[in-house]
């Protein structure tokens, strides 16, 4: 398990983490969701034994992650976010050399990382500075990989990436896990915190929910539902405006909105403003929050 | 062990894909040596001269004859008395002057020593030098000359000084000067900004995670550059001997136990300061204000010291170049051994332990 | 529904962006293949693709920056290879990597974009008067870009690249790596935009913000292989979410991610 408890680290005036504690299990797929500057890499950094934490400790597996370093150094996988290869070496020899530093080879480990290489092997001669970006993706993780280590960190590692190729990704994630690794992924996709065991949302150096994606759609504490009409944008601002709204925002062609009381008549409400004829008729439907809306909702308190 | 030699294979790989660099990495030394060399010494043809002929005998008036036959020397303007030479030097209208004490001729046949004095401008040292050469080949063509017509048994001895740069400071000087600042520019700033740029591209991060030690991290960086460094100071050293005859006239042995020594020297300044920068762009900029030119400045390599305010030499004492160009010197242009330059070995030593002792302890374990 | 969307859009038929068999090739490689396409004047126009489908390619051609190998594009009524000058002052550009100048102040970041469109000395401090009053940032306008919270500079980045009121606003990957909320409250500043009449075309990676687009044109392999309104195009590729559409079109069409640089 990895155990941080309170953690606090700040740069000069900025305080990048405040008081973040979280547990992590053995074997999880887990997803740290964030915008940027919300502190994710600072907390990777900080387990993988680059930082040094203000206050609080890390536990990963019973080893301290200020005192047991070199230890941990040798159980972890890291790939920071940016990509950390060497762009005038080839693919092979980026492996063999990550392989080497680990005191591994590329034989060992073949079988772990088969999955992931054996779509970027073709180009084995290339440089690495001269791949796509997503395949320098698939080589970073390879290099990371490569001593089949018990927790695997991975820094946004599919930023810029298309939503194709990260579903193709995450699905590789999880064929990783299933050999006993822990994985922990950042990323800024909301729509990613689905793909994981769990997820978390730090937002200004702040733990603000972690549970899993049912978990975190059900903290969303109001009722929600979709409308839209002929003039979204008119209906909006009214629907804000409103005392009875807790939250109004457009999402796609809808707006999502949300009463503050439990039991306000949404129907009546509404149909009281298509009376107006300002907005056309509204329709409007009962859904489910999204992981985002959730987020959303807790970044605003 | 193994670990270790991964890293330094992949430094020469990193070296050896990078034509252009390797180019400048051993291009420049050649270029460096040429362009100092040739800057230093200009062609010698028709320097102008004057002979100051205090004895107006039949002999100076040969010898004189002689030197301006010569298409080396050409007579600028005669003149009568020594006061003169000092303003026609000072104008730059003569680069040499010569002068016949009296009764010259008279002193040849009487026996002994008898001295033509030549004044060269010392501001070009290579072709002053050349000069006084060409001239003394010429006097003593005519001796000999002379000794069959005359059966004189004097002797004529060159007696020449310096205008300007009296102890001809600079001639010989670019070789040692210029292996120092190559040394230094490879050594340090190559592989301060190949830390540095680990350190840009983010692999610095995962060597660091890695269960690699700081110090192989460090030494598998310089290995590559010591190997690189000591060729280039080879290669200086060869062409030195051979385009400009700069000898080296010590123990060809100790001369590379000191090269290598101010590598590592280099090397280790090289690693703190990349401690200090975290872009190229930094690295480069600090090796070259910091390094570079303090070291072309201040080692003695361009301007002597004797010639600085006080208050520079004290700073130039902290420029390991310094002490280095004096060894170079002393072993190759005087023949020194080990015995006349331990103080200077020593004083190179030690900034060597500094160093490396300040950048193992800033190369730090973690990101800060 | 059409009539709706007919509503955010503008319900205008002037295209401000009009493409014909564009192609480019790099050597060998084809990175846009004999597309076609309009761009109505208030529209909001979403590029997706994937890595390497081409539409960095396309966006530079469309912005003037490089030359089509065949075919023609005329963006705000200037052909692209003829008029490239007049196609960049009637452009305006903003991407998350690179819009301010961080070391800058906001009204610094004004001038200079405004300086470089060529707009004049009264009609820039006008505009960007008006422009720091409706985003509400007179407290902020001497602080440095570097200063100020993601979504601020995102909002002024934006501002500025329609400050000089350019046909055709190029948003590249607006909002990655930016919070939900302020992900949100930007599309609404966009859609407004629009609403005054300027036409977009953003790039996404969130399939979700799809959804906002009026229409949008799916790239694969050069190609556009898809290119209508949300609905009706995933009602074409009988999928029911966005990610299942892309997957559906990207995925059939073989990715060219062994492309290299693109």
């Amino acid at each position: 398990m990895i155990r941080i408890v309170d953690v606090t680290k700040s740069f000069g005036e900025n305080k990048a983490l405040s008081g973040v504690s979280l547990d992590i299990f053995d074997g999880e797929l887990f997803v740290l969701i964030g915008p940027d500057g919300a502190g994710k890499s600072t907390l990777f950094r900080i387990l993988v034994t680059l930082l040094l934490p203000d206050k609080g400790h890390v536990l990963i597996k019973g080893l301290d992650v200020v005192k047991d370093f070199w230890k941990i150094r040798t159980i972890m996988g890291y790939m920071p976010g940016t990509f950390s290869l060497y762009p005038d070496l080839t693919v092979e020899e980026n492996l063999a050399f990550y392989a080497r530093i680990f005191g591994t080879s590329l034989q060992k480990n073949y079988p772990l990382i088969r999955d992931v290489y054996e779509q970027i092997e073709p180009f084995k001669k290339r440089a690495a500075g001269k791949l796509s970006g997503g395949m320098k993706q698939k080589l970073a993780l390879s290099c990371a990989l490569i001593h089949r280590p018990e927790v695997l960190v991975l820094d946004e590692p599919t930023t810029g990436v298309d939503a194709a190729s990260r579903k193709e990704f995450w699905q590789m994630l999880k064929n990783i896990q299933q050999e006993g690794i822990t994985v922990i992924v950042s990323t800024a996709y909301m729509d990613e915190a689905s793909r994981g065991d769990r997820a978390c949302f730090l937002h200004k150096g702040k733990l603000l929910k972690a549970g899993t994606p049912e978990e975190i759609r059900e903290s969303y504490p109001y009722p929600l539902y979709a409308c839209r009409s002929k003039d979204n944008f008119a209906l909006l601002k009214v629907l804000r405006n409103e005392p009875s709204t807790a939250s109004a925002m457009l999402y796609g062609k809808t707006i999502h909105y949300s009463p503050a009381r439990k039991n306000f008549s949404v129907g009546t409400f509404l149909s009281d403003l298509e009376k107006t004829g300002k907005y056309g008729s509204i329709e409007y439907r009962k859904t489910t929050p999204s992981v985002e809306d959730s987020f959303a909702f807790l970044s605003k308190q | 062990m193994k670990r270790f030699l991964a890293f330094t294979i992949k430094e020469f790989r990193h070296i050896l894909r990078d034509t252009r660099t390797l180019l400048i990495l051993f291009g420049i030394p050649v270029a460096e040596i040429i362009i100092f060399g040739y800057v230093v010494t200009n062609e010698i043809r028709h320097v102008p001269v004057v002979i100051l002929d205090k004895s107006r005998d039949v002999t100076t008036q040969k010898i004189t004859d002689r030197i301006l036959a010569s298409p080396w020397f050409l007579e600028e303007t005669t003149i009568q008395s020594e006061q003169e030479i000092h303003d026609l030097f000072k104008k730059g209208n003569v680069r040499l002057a010569v002068i016949f004490g009296q009764d010259f001729e008279k002193n040849l046949m009487r026996g002994g020593k008898v001295p033509i004095q030549v004044i060269a401008d010392g501001s070009d040292p290579n072709a002053a030098r050349l000069m006084v050469g060409y001239l003394s080949a010429i006097a003593i063509q005519a001796q000999k000359d002379l000794n069959k017509e005359k059966e004189t048994t004097g002797r004529l001895l060159i007696k020449s000084r310096m205008e300007f740069n009296p102890e001809l400071k600079g001639a010989f000087m670019f070789v040692p000067g210029t292996i120092a600042m190559i040394l230094m520019l490879i050594s340090a700033m190559m592989t301060s900004i190949s830390i540095a740029r680990e350190k840009e591209t983010g692999t610095m991060e995962a060597m660091l995670v890695s269960p690699l030690h700081p110090l192989q991290i460090i030494l598998g960086k310089v290995v590559p550059y010591v190997a690189i460094a000591f060729v280039d100071a080879v290669i200086i050293m060869a062409l030195g001997g051979v385009i400009f005859g700069v000898p080296l006239k010590g123990s060809l042995l100790l001369l590379m136990g000191e090269v290598i020594l101010f590598i590592f020297l280099s090397l280790s300044l090289g690693i703190m300061l990349s401690t200090m920068s975290s872009t190229q762009m930094e690295a480069m900029f600090l090796s070259l204000f910091v390094l570079l030119l303090p070291t072309v400045l201040l080692s003695g390599f361009i301007y002597p010291i004797e010639d600085m305010p006080v208050a520079l030499q004290w700073f130039s004492a902290l420029m390991p170049a310094r002490w280095f160009i004096v060894i170079l010197k002393s072993i190759m242009l005087k023949g020194a051994g080990f015995l006349f330059v331990w103080k200077e070995t020593l004083i190179l030593a030690g900034m060597t332990l500094l160093f490396l002792l300040v950048s193992i302890k800033k190369f730090t374990i973690r990101l800060e | 529904m059409n009539e709706q969307d007919k509503n955010i859009g503008g319900g205008n038929t002037e295209h401000v962006v009009e493409v014909r068999d564009l192609t480019k090739r790099f050597g060998t490689f084809t990175a846009v293949n004999s597309i076609s396409f309009e761009v109505y004047k208030g529209e909001v126009f979403g590029l997706l693709g994937a890595n390497g489908a081409g539409k960095t390619t396309l966006i530079r051609m469309l912005s003037g920056l490089l030359r089509p190998t065949e075919g023609v594009a005329r963006v705000a009524g200037y052909d692209v290879v003829h008029h490239p000058e007049r196609v960049k002052f009637s452009i305006g550009y903003m991407s998350q990597k690179f819009s301010l100048y961080e070391d800058l102040t906001v009204a610094e970041n004004i001038r200079f974009f405004g300086g470089i469109y060529g707009m004049k000395k009264k009609d820039l401090a006008k505009a960007g008067e008006a422009m720091i009053h409706k985003l509400g940032m007179e407290e902020v306008e001497d602080r440095l870009i570097a200063t100020l919270p993601l979504g601020w500079k995102q909002r002024i980045a934006f501002s500025i690249a329609i400050l000089h009121r350019p046909g055709l606003v190029f948003l590249d990957e607006p909002t990655s790596g930016v919070d939900p909320v302020t992900r949100r409250q930007f599309w609404e500043m966009i859609l407004e935009t629009a609403r005054e009449g300027f036409t977009i075309i953003v790039t996404t990676h969130y399939m979700d913000e799809a959804e906002y687009c009026d229409r949008i044109a799916i790239m694969s392999r050069g190609d556009i292989a898809g290119l209508d309104s949300p609905e009706n195009l995933q009602s074409q590729f009988s999928v029911s979410s966005m990610e299942d559409l892309f997957w559906k079109i990207t995925r059939e069409h073989k990715t060219t991610d062994a492309i290299p640089g693109l």
